[in-house]
């Protein structure tokens, strides 16, 4: 096994970028992200990359469309305001079929809002955010190992899909330090037969493009993308089931607020109560089968979520409300406590019994 | 029998969407017409913007971008960065270049990004049916200035070769129009200085283009290219704002 | 099972971050899974600072504590706002030349070290933090003394390698020092 190092996890991602075979990464500063630049500023130049601080997060996420255009690994970094700004160019991106890889290092909002952890940007991430109907694979990470893990997935996933990957993580993961080691980055490589690489006079032009005046022509690339995210819905739900063996009442957390709530669930255990956790970890695509197979299984579910009950929708979709959902939640910077977590699962369990 | 004239190879067949008497179509061969002089067609990678000349992907035969609007600087500058090989070039609007992108462009020229600028200045935003650009004239009527553009209420219009001059970022900049022959040979030979200086390495070079609406001006084309004369050049005077090439080799002699 | 929530609080410059790492490197070093949690971003900036390091036989859950086993303070506000969280049983590292007053609590193991006037005296003024580290380190039979060498060497840059032996010599006054 590769050796165990100490890293924050923005440094994580910036690292596992790399191993990725990223060499460009465009962005503007923003707490609480700051790292994923810095350590690009230091290091692609001595590997022959480029690092590029831009004007604007607006312009950043232009360069990243202009790079990943031209058939190249790229990325950008941001955190939930900066975000809100690059989401023009996230629906130009999904509009012109190609691959990118950004960082949401989320923080309270909404507006300037505050600098710490939140995933008050759910709905941003895996409904949309810019305009237009469209989608991006969400990644969550819930530690410092799967900030560089589900970066190197989601550059893969990102050229394997011609679409944008997104990691949406949190101030807490972002800035925490746990031990990591880097396996041997498995690079997937997809041809790019569509790329902007100068016609060499031995093809027809390529155009990269999300311009359709015909309404027909833009039904029928919607129909065709929709058809992909319908592949990438079969195929890449990812979550983590915890105790769930013979659980009656299942907590849903994703990200930091899964660390707090598998605390929690193992009080619970102590007490008696059969909870078990289940974690998604693609937010969208949402791991539905699992929810719905849990619902089958349990008689409640907990949300625990740092902002106002956003995936709480999902989970209510996914089980077709046929089980009670409650919510147990912080926002605006702060975390629930494993107590009041517990506190929910106990609520839950109350009901049940 | 003599050809004395061909369209550029670097043009497509499409047929081009611009309104009787536009000089789009002009500014478009006269960029073709560079590509072909330089040899540059296999690696020159265009960016559309978002204006009248966002459907130019079709037209122009090297690979083509389109950009959202305002930022193809941006966009250009991440594909130059990732292929140095290539010759990137913008082809943009007064709206797209001098409103909404107005940051991309400065930046990208503080940088001395190493792309070729088109900057068409018809002083009117024509794709969306003749709105106040930020080039429009003192007193020039549009559809949101009916009254004419008052610039007490919403201010002067922006010399953008002037404004890029004052940087020490950019190679080249230069302000030429193509309202008669003279002109337009006179742009022909910019805008290729333009992409020859890319192509030598030299840095971000931009040509504004002083141009003409004539529907959305509400004029005829032969009216149109009369008023780019009598009060577009005085606004906007044509000629070299920037040459650093050339002010270091006068500096040497 | 053995899990220890380490909180340090004071203020920013006084190495609180860095002597979290410290104790992070250090439970690496012996095999133990870590979390390392600053606080950041404007606060910081001369301001409070804090961090969390969980050190444990199992994978680390929350990396966030609210209830320390061990708490260091190093300035007063920060006495006020922790006490009372410390687990029964934890112990309480309090910089005793900072912080004049004592802790009322008598269910929790208190250790008053002058730390920051013992740096001054021994001409290592801006390492009063890893004084409380090496009484930390002594006080804790899951933490040895030994190794530490090495985990200094992991934290200080190669450009700082004089900073190494003074990082060591205040880590022998803390672990040394007979309150």
């Amino acid at each position: 096994m590769a050796e165990r190092i100490l890293m924050k996890g923005n440094e994580a991602i910036a690292e596992a970028a790399i191993r990725a075979g990223c060499r460009h990464y465009f962005g503007y500063p923003i707490t609480p992200q700051t790292e994923i630049a810095a350590y690009m500023a230091k290091k692609m130049p001595k590997i022959g990359g480029v690092f590029l601080q831009a004007e604007s997060e607006i312009a950043s996420i232009n360069m990243v469309y202009g790079a990943a255009a031209a058939g190249m690994r790229v990325m950008t970094s941001s955190s939930s305001p900066g975000i809100s700004l690059k989401s023009e160019g996230l629906s130009y991106i999904a509009g012109s079929d190609v691959p990118a890889f950004v960082v949401n290092v989320q923080r309270g909002g909404p507006g300037l809002g505050g600098i710490q952890p939140s995933q008050s940007d759910y709905f941003q991430a895996t409904k949309g955010g810019g305009h237009g109907d469209y989608h991006m694979i969400v990644l969550a990470p819930a530690s410092v190992q799967e900030m560089a893990s589900l970066t190197i997935k989601g550059f893969n996933l990102a050229d394997k899909y011609r679409m944008t990957s997104m990691i949406l993580a949190d101030g807490t993961i972002g800035q925490m330090m746990e031990p990591i080691s880097f396996e041997d980055a498995e690079i997937e490589s997809y041809d790019k037969p569509w790329a902007l690489t100068g016609t060499g006079m031995q093809r027809k032009h390529n155009i990269v493009n999300s311009l359709y005046l015909k309404p027909d022509e833009l039904e029928r690339t919607n129909f065709a993308r929709f058809e992909k995210y319908k592949t990438i819905e079969e195929n890449e739900a990812l979550y983590e089931a915890y105790r769930m063996e013979d659980a009656e009442i299942c907590v849903v957390a994703f990200g930091i607020a899964s660390r707090v709530a598998k605390n929690a669930v193992a009080a619970a255990r102590n007490e008696g109560v059969k909870v078990g956790l289940i974690r998604p970890i693609t937010l969208w695509p949402f791991p539905k089968k699992a929810l719905r197979q849990a619902a089958e299984q349990v008689k409640a579910f907990v949300s625990v979520e740092l902002n106002m009950g956003q995936m709480i929708d999902d989970i209510r979709l996914a089980t077709e409300c046929t089980r009670p959902v409650s919510l147990c939640n912080r926002t605006g910077g702060m975390i629930p406590s494993p107590d009041q977590v517990l506190e929910s699962i106990r609520e839950a369990a109350k009901g049940v019994n | 029998m003599a050809v004395v004239f061909q369209k550029p190879h670097a043009l497509t067949d499409a047929v081009l969407h611009y309104c009787p008497g536009c000089p789009h179509g002009i500014i478009h061969r006269l960029v073709a017409e560079a590509i072909d002089n330089l040899g540059i067609e296999g690696r020159t990678i265009g960016v559309a913007p978002v204006g009248c000349a966002v459907m130019a992907y079709d037209y122009f035969s090297c690979d083509m971008l389109e950009a959202a609007h305002g930022r193809a600087p941006a966009s250009a500058t991440g594909i130059k960065r990732c292929r140095p090989e290539c010759i990137v070039f913008t082809y943009q609007g007064d709206g797209d270049l001098a409103s909404i992108g107005m940051a991309e462009t400065v930046h990208a020229a503080a940088r001395n990004e190493n792309i070729t600028v088109i900057f068409v200045n018809n002083a009117i935003y024509g794709m969306t049916g003749g709105q106040m650009a930020p080039t429009s004239l003192p007193g020039q009527v549009t559809q949101t200035s009916p009254y004419g553009r008052d610039v007490n209420h919403c201010g002067w219009p922006i010399r953008v070769c002037e404004l890029l001059s004052t940087l020490e970022g950019p190679e080249y900049v230069a302000r030429v129009a193509v309202n008669n022959v003279k002109n337009v040979k006179a742009a022909g030979k910019a805008i290729e200085k333009a992409f020859r200086n890319q192509v030598e390495n030299k840095g971000f070079s931009l040509v504004e283009v002083v141009s003409a609406c004539p529907t959305n001006w509400g004029m005829t084309p032969q009216k149109a290219l009369e008023w780019v004369e009598s009060d577009m050049i005085p606004y906007y005077p044509l000629g070299v704002y920037k040459d650093r090439t050339a002010a270091k080799e006068a500096e040497q002699k | 099972m053995k899990t220890t929530q380490i909180l340090i609080a004071g203020f920013g410059g006084q190495g609180i971050l860095f002597a979290g790492k410290f104790l992070a490197y250090k439970g690496l070093l012996e095999d133990l899974q870590v979390s390392w949690l600053p606080s950041y971003g404007p606060e910081m900036r001369g301001g409070t600072a804090n961090c969390n390091v969980i050190l444990s036989d199992d994978p680390v859950g929350s990396p966030i504590i609210t209830s320390p086993d061990v708490l260091i303070v190093m300035n007063l506000p920060s006495l006020q706002k922790y006490v009372d969280t410390v687990v029964p049983g934890g112990q309480i590292y309090v910089d005793s030349t900072l912080i004049g007053e004592k802790v009322t609590r008598s269910d929790v193991q208190v250790f008053y070290i002058p730390a920051t006037q013992m740096a001054g005296d021994a001409g290592v003024s801006t390492l009063a933090n890893m004084i409380m580290m090496g009484c930390v380190l002594k006080n804790n039979p899951e933490l040895s003394f030994d190794g530490t060498d090495e985990t200094v060497r992991k934290l200080v840059p190669p450009k700082k390698a004089a900073l190494v032996d003074l990082n060591l010599k205040a880590l022998e006054l803390g672990r040394d020092y007979e309150g």
